[in-house]
């Protein structure tokens, strides 16, 4: 894709990924994803952020478009991961620039990343501003959103803030901007980022989002390193989901993950689910064979419940289990209901695992079902009434808030 | 009491809160934290933590 100006004098000169399907190693990306960066022409000519190392010759090309990469006076490092800085190595070859500004945090990494010695490294801090000629750029670090190096700059008198990995998506297109694509794609991949990357860090949000509102910048444009730009309306719809996100208010929705032998806990699962829908909360079942454990997180995210189903399978849980308990407990879901349920074929710890797992990581458990080999009309009625209980305590959790 | 502010991702264990989620009962002073606390936001060990000036 071509420079494409997001204002007067600032431009867009990023790179597409198009074929990502895989971010970040643990992640699906099943629309892609963009690594966005940010060339704005003025008395010192600055450069926001670079692309993944693969792509280095995309934004050098861009750039090459609005100007020699020489020309290049300034550039700012918002961020270290690889998929903003990897570029960085041959960017400050080609454009040798005067300065590079990074956090505190940001040039220690950059200088373990890419050793670095000889690069005129500036360190700028939280409250710091810097002028570029008609303009001036204001730093707010955010550290752990969501790495201790990020960063945020806020371009006055544009009016744009180039969030980082804030408030980004992984969409690959030709568009620039979030009113230009579907609404309905934009805000499963708003939610499906936040809760595999931004969730942990929920309390750092919520703070950032109240030095944003306090700093005084008036923000017409929010432009993340991933995705689609926010612009208009789009602010306002950003932030209030971030902070939506981040308060993590339990939500009338249930999701339902197992893996399974021979069938006996799916059937569980089954029941569970009706039970729950019986009793008016939407539910979802999802098999780890068949749900990569990040679209399974994303439905974590958006449910007030979770129920976890495993056969007992050498004493402990089965693996994909295992990993998608492990996986969960990282990105610290808050103010869930939890509940366990499982077939076994003799001791049966599976039951006992996932629920000392849930309650190690807060959720409010509700008592689980357990059933011997192939389970029958009983304890398939025990489920049922499982997904009703459950139902009842959540919907009751949601009218409380 | 002192703060401690975590030098990896400035988290501030503030002594008066102390930290209940992990065990931490409000009024423990950041030396009585047991040393396998870990900062609660980024995971660092209570070594990395610095008295707040
Ligand atoms: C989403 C995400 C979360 C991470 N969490 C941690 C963490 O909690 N602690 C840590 O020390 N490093 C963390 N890292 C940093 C990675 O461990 C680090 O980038 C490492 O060098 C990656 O190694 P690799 O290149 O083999 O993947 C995280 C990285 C990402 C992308
Ligand atoms: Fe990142
Ligand atoms: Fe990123």
């Amino acid at each position: 894709m071509k420079p494409v100006a997001i204002k007067p004098g600032v431009h867009w000169v990023g790179a597409v990924d198009w074929d990502r399907r895989n971010f970040h190693g643990y992640s699906r990306s099943p629309m892609g994803t963009t690594y966005n960066a940010f060339l704005i022409e003025d008395e010192k000519n600055t450069l926001i952020d670079t692309v993944e190392d693969r792509f280095a010759h995309k934004l050098l090309c861009n750039v090459a478009h609005i100007m020699e990469p020489a020309k290049v006076d300034y550039i700012v490092v918002n961020h270290v991961e690889p998929d903003h800085s990897g570029a960085l190595p041959e960017l400050v070859k080609a454009c040798n620039p005067e300065k590079v500004f990074c956090s505190p945090m940001g040039e220690k990494a950059i200088k373990e990343y890419y050793g670095a010695q000889d690069w005129p490294i500036h360190v700028v801090k939280s409250g710091e501003s810097l002028s570029i000629g008609k303009r001036t750029l204001h730093f707010l670090e955010t550290r752990m959103l969501h790495w201790p190096d990020s960063m945020m700059t806020y371009v006055a008198p544009d009016k744009i803030l180039v969030s980082s990995d804030g408030f980004g998506q992984n969409i690959a297109s030709s568009e620039r901007f979030t009113d230009e694509i579907d609404q309905r794609d934009l805000e499963v991949q708003l939610a499906r980022y936040y809760a595999n990357i931004v969730l942990p860090f929920s309390s750092v949000t919520l703070k950032i989002l109240d030095q944003v509102a306090k700093s005084g910048w008036d923000i017409d444009m929010i432009a993340p390193d991933h995705g689609l730009i926010w612009r208009g309306e789009g602010v306002g719809y950003a932030v209030e989901a971030y902070r939506r996100y981040a308060l993590q208010k339990p939500a009338n929705r249930a999701v339902i993950f197992y893996d399974t032998m021979w069938r006996s806990t799916e059937k569980m699962a089954h029941a569970i689910a009706s039970g729950l829908a019986d009793a008016g909360t939407p539910v979802k079942v999802m098999s780890l064979k068949s749900d990569h454990h990040s679209d399974v997180m994303a439905e974590v995210f958006a449910s007030g419940a979770v129920i976890a189903g495993s056969a007992t399978h050498n004493n402990g849980v089965l693996p994909l289990v295992s990993a998608m308990l492990t996986y969960m407990k990282g990105l610290k879901p808050q103010n869930k209901i939890g509940a366990a349920f499982g077939s076994y074929g003799w001791s049966g710890e599976a039951l006992k695992d996932m629920t000392e797992f849930m309650v190690g990581m807060h959720f409010e458990m509700i008592e689980g079902v357990r059933a011997k080999n192939r389970p029958g009309h009983d304890q398939l009625k025990a489920c049922v009434d499982l997904g009703r209980r459950v139902a009842q305590a959540l919907q009751a959790k949601v009218a409380a808030v | 009491m002192d703060k401690y502010v975590c030098n990896v991702c400035g988290y501030v264990y503030d002594p008066e809160e102390g930290d209940p989620e992990n065990g931490v009962s409000p009024g423990t002073s950041f030396d009585k934290i047991p040393d396998d606390w870990a900062c609660p936001v980024c995971g660092a060990p209570k070594s990395e933590f610095a008295k707040e000036e």
